[in-house]
């Protein structure tokens, strides 16, 4: 076997020594790193603001206020707005989370200030129009009117009614039809007052730009930015798990093929357990096409174009999840399929040969995964977000070879148990 | 100065193309088939793409999980495609272990095996593919578009296939077919990535030198007449909301007009990105389309596209209707746009925008390697690297005029297929 050489490389992972990060007076966090092999940049940044704010009887506002950021503001209307992203082939959107509200941009390095100029311009200065706010109601509407229809996305708002339930995150970010009918304007301009601000807001630049040109085009447009209206993110409550397998099941008439997702709550982010999971996920559903899941379903069984497992972990309770699309007629046979690995997965520890393989896996993909600027720029947001340290990357190895296979059954018995499983289905 | 790209045929005819980027330790390497749904006879349809499929179940050196095992534990990406002109496979590895890419791809070239056990399995799995794809309205509707589109050329179909094929194709058809199209001749290797070029050439010698061109014997391709007037297409599924799809026959990619479209394209429903991989493109708020029915509340989104083919295809605009509209409104109000692009020349403002934007698009696919290697290779599926090179320089060569005459030549009602797909209550 080859050692992975690619600390030693001249693209060296990001690490201290070619991060910088400044943190302005007005709270706001920015971190630079320079890549000078294409004319390119990629802005990615958030602030403390999302759909967790949202009264449950209207979510949603968060969502539409995030996408009204760039219907108007004090200096242009949304054709003008539009008009300076889009003549220099630029990409520039704002999106809302549960936690945070998020901007991406896409550049050339030529127009760094003029892109970083309308970031600031859409989080300072909108101005919400109303005939603009009940067109993006109506679009808003309109999406949820096809998500009603999409088995994937309904079976997946369904699994978190089962393992959230009691807890903010069983809702999605984008609401329901009637919590978004009754949204107006003005609730887009009192959340906005109350939840955008540059208190822990972050900015990361990547690509051709020096770190001090980078940090000062943020300076100059963000840096004198206040807001003392703006409060600080709820406490995020602890969810407690299913007591047994609890299913739930939608039926979408007409469709071909049924979508199932069945899981646990997993842990949040900064757990100890981390690098335990992740491998544990890995060998689960995730290596190759697709671990153990996909094998047993998709490639044994043939029931499935997809089956695979995902961790979802953020602030708060995280989720573990199987998901599979399967024609209507095999549902049931795959579900006991993804439960039968389920239970060996706690029963017996993972072999040696997976337990290797997935750790080689997860060494090395680095340089694929930060090969390019928005991959570094999503790297740096996440060491931001979670406070890992600009040292993460150099650590990262060590911390995956010290996982054992003793580790992932002891902490794979902690999350997922074949008897109290969340069981959703959107189908026919 | 040494050369950093090379392109060159070996002498069983495999064309080679290589590219050495020095910018991340990765090599992404790609072999392109002339083969898709192009060449798939009445009755087979969907073959080519189920062939795709066949080529990760094994050889005799490399049984069917060997691959998946060893290119995952490097932390690799590799996976398929399969269009209408090509099938494509791919590799991208940390460069210090990519031999395998070159191993395995020759060895696939010749060895697979299409088990019959295996071939069974992945008729499910593909039957899968395609429920999951009818779960989508607007897969419903494009297929019946393009079946209306063409009375003969194999692009009337999806590439996917249609079911009752994909329920009596043989394992001996399958093998036919691959036995067929998977040749040196009828193949490009493109590689791109941290290597030296004397170095490459030597290994690809060694694995792919000694495969043998087979002549076979090739079915012509049946192509259509003009359209001849206007067709027009009902779906209806469930839902609750509506599409329209307008589709002009479009000139090949290597037809001179097919650029001029492009510029059209732009104005009409917004830039494409030309990435495979990885970040880039623009949104489409100041298109004509967007302005005239999104913002006129006439229709919730537009999009347009053109795709680059060997033989003449299709020119889609695709709009979801507001709820308050209905698709003849939403025809209507599309062809009073199309209306006003056939009576006067665009500015030479809004083309000389549009090639500024195509130019950031461009800038932005340097960005990764796998997608500067997808580049080597595509573009020869129906034109060759030239088109790639001279693309900005042929939009550079647009005029007010030309796009008149294009405009006029392509967008007129006797070149469409209209479609709509509208929710099974409305149809009551």
């Amino acid at each position: 076997m080859t050692k992975p050489v690619y600390n030693k490389h001249r693209n060296a992972l990001p690490g201290p020594d070619d991060i910088t990060r400044v943190v302005l007076e007005n709270g706001i966090t920015v971190l630079a790193r320079t890549n000078f092999n294409s004319p390119t940049l990629s802005i990615k940044g958030y602030l403390h603001s999302g759909s967790l704010f949202d009264p449950v009887e209207k979510l949603g506002i968060s969502y539409l206020t995030a996408n009204g950021l760039m219907t108007g503001t004090a200096a242009h209307d949304f054709q003008g707005l539009y008009n300076e992203v889009e003549s220099i082939g630029a990409r520039l959107n704002f999106s809302s989370g549960t936690l945070t509200t998020s901007f991406s941009a896409h550049c050339l390095s030529e127009d760094l200030r003029l892109i970083m100029g309308l970031i600031a311009e859409c989080l300072r200065t909108p101005s919400f129009p109303e005939k603009e706010f009940n067109r993006q109601k109506t679009q808003l509407l309109t999406g949820l009117a096809i998500r009603a229809q999409d088995t994937a996305a309904m079976s997946s708002i369904l699994f978190d009614q089962i393992i959230y339930a009691d807890h903010p995150y069983q809702y999605p970010e984008e609401g329901y039809p009637e919590t978004v009918q009754r949204i107006e304007r003005i609730d887009l301009v009192e959340f906005y007052q109350r939840t955008y601000g540059p208190k822990n807001m972050v900015v990361v630049i990547v690509g051709a730009v020096q770190p001090e040109e980078a940090i000062q085009a943020v300076k100059s447009t963000l840096g004198d930015w206040h807001n003392p209206q703006q409060v600080p993110l709820p406490n995020i409550p602890d969810a407690m798990p299913i007591q047994k397998t609890t299913k739930k099941a939608l039926s979408i008439p007409g469709k071909s093929q049924a979508d199932i997702v069945l899981g646990s709550l997993a842990p949040e982010r900064l757990s100890p357990d981390y690098f335990t999971l992740r491998l544990a996920n890995n060998i689960l559903g995730e290596f190759g096409m697709m671990g153990r899941i996909g094998h047993s379903v998709r490639e044994e069984a043939g029931l499935a174009y997809y089956a695979y497992s995902s961790l979802s972990l953020n602030l708060g309770p995280g989720a573990w999840e199987m998901i599979a699309g399967v024609n209507p007629n095999n549902i049931d046979q795959a579900i006991a399929l993804m439960e039968e690995e389920i239970r060996k997965f706690v029963t017996d520890p993972v072999t040696e040969e997976e337990l290797s393989d997935s750790k080689s896996y997860f060494l090395g993909r680095m340089p694929l995964m930060l090969e390019s600027n928005s991959g570094v720029a999503i790297s740096l947001l996440n060491m931001e977000h979670f406070n890992l340290g600009l040292d993460y990357f150099l650590k990262y190895p060590q911390e995956i070879q010290a996982v054992t296979a003793e580790d992932i059954l002891i902490t794979s018995r902690k999350y997922l148990d074949p008897d109290r499983l969340a069981v959703a289905i959107a189908g026919p | 100065m040494t050369k950093t790209s090379q392109f060159y045929p070996l002498p069983n005819g495999l064309t080679v193309h290589l590219k050495e980027i020095h910018t991340a330790p990765i090599i992404s390497t790609w072999v392109w088939y002339r083969v898709g749904s192009r060449n798939e006879q009445v009755g087979k349809t969907g073959i080519s793409h189920w062939v795709e499929h066949m080529q990760f179940k094994g050889t005799q050196e490399f049984p069917a999980s060997y691959l998946d095992r060893e290119i995952s534990r490097v932390g690799g990406t590799w996976n398929a495609m399969t269009y209408m002109d090509w099938t494509t496979y791919y590799e991208t590895l940390p460069a210090h272990v990519f031999e395998i890419s070159l191993q395995s791809e020759a060895d696939r070239m010749t060895n697979s095996l299409f088990d019959p056990k295996e071939v069974e399995l992945e008729r499910n799995v593909v039957i899968s593919e395609r429920e999951g794809n009818e779960n989508e309205p607007l897969f419903l509707l494009n297929e019946a578009v393009q079946l209306e589109a063409f009375a003969d050329h194999p692009y009337r179909y999806e590439v996917i296939g249609l079911k009752d094929d994909l329920h009596t194709i043989t394992r001996d058809d399958l093998y036919q077919h691959y036995r067929n199209y998977y040749r040196p001749e009828n193949a490009v290797l493109a590689v791109a990535g941290d290597f030296e070029i004397s170095a490459m050439k030597k290994k690809i010698e060694n694995y792919f030198g000694t495969i043998p061109n087979r002549q076979v014997d090739e079915h012509t391709v049946a192509q259509d007449p003009p359209l001849g007037g206007e067709k027009r297409v009902s779906v209806s599924g469930p839902g609750e909301t509506s599409f329209v799809q307008i589709s002009y026959r479009a000139p090949a990619a290597s037809n001179p007009d097919f650029f001029i479209l492009t510029v059209l394209d732009s104005l009409l429903t917004g830039p494409s990105s030309l990435n495979m991989f990885g970040s880039g493109g623009t949104s489409n708020k100041t298109s004509r389309l967007y302005r005239a029915l999104v913002e006129n509340e006439i229709a919730v989104s537009c999009h347009g596209g053109l795709q680059a083919t060997k033989d003449p295809f299709l020119y889609h605009t695709l709009l979801t209707v507001h709820p308050a509209h209905t698709p003849e409104e939403v025809l209507s109000a599309v062809d009073q746009e199309i209306k006003k692009v056939l009576d006067s020349p665009v500015s030479s403002a809004e083309i000389e925008r549009a090639i500024k934007q195509a130019k950031a698009l461009f800038a932005y696919s340097s960005e990764n390697i796998s997608n500067q290697a997808f580049w080597l290779g595509y573009t020869e599926m129906f034109d060759s690297y030239d088109w790639f090179e001279n693309y900005i320089d042929h939009l550079l060569q647009v005029t007010p005029e030309k796009v008149l005459e294009i405009a006029r030549n392509y967008l007129n009602l006797d070149n469409r297929v209209v479609g709509f797909y509208t929710p099974e209550e409305s149809q009551a």
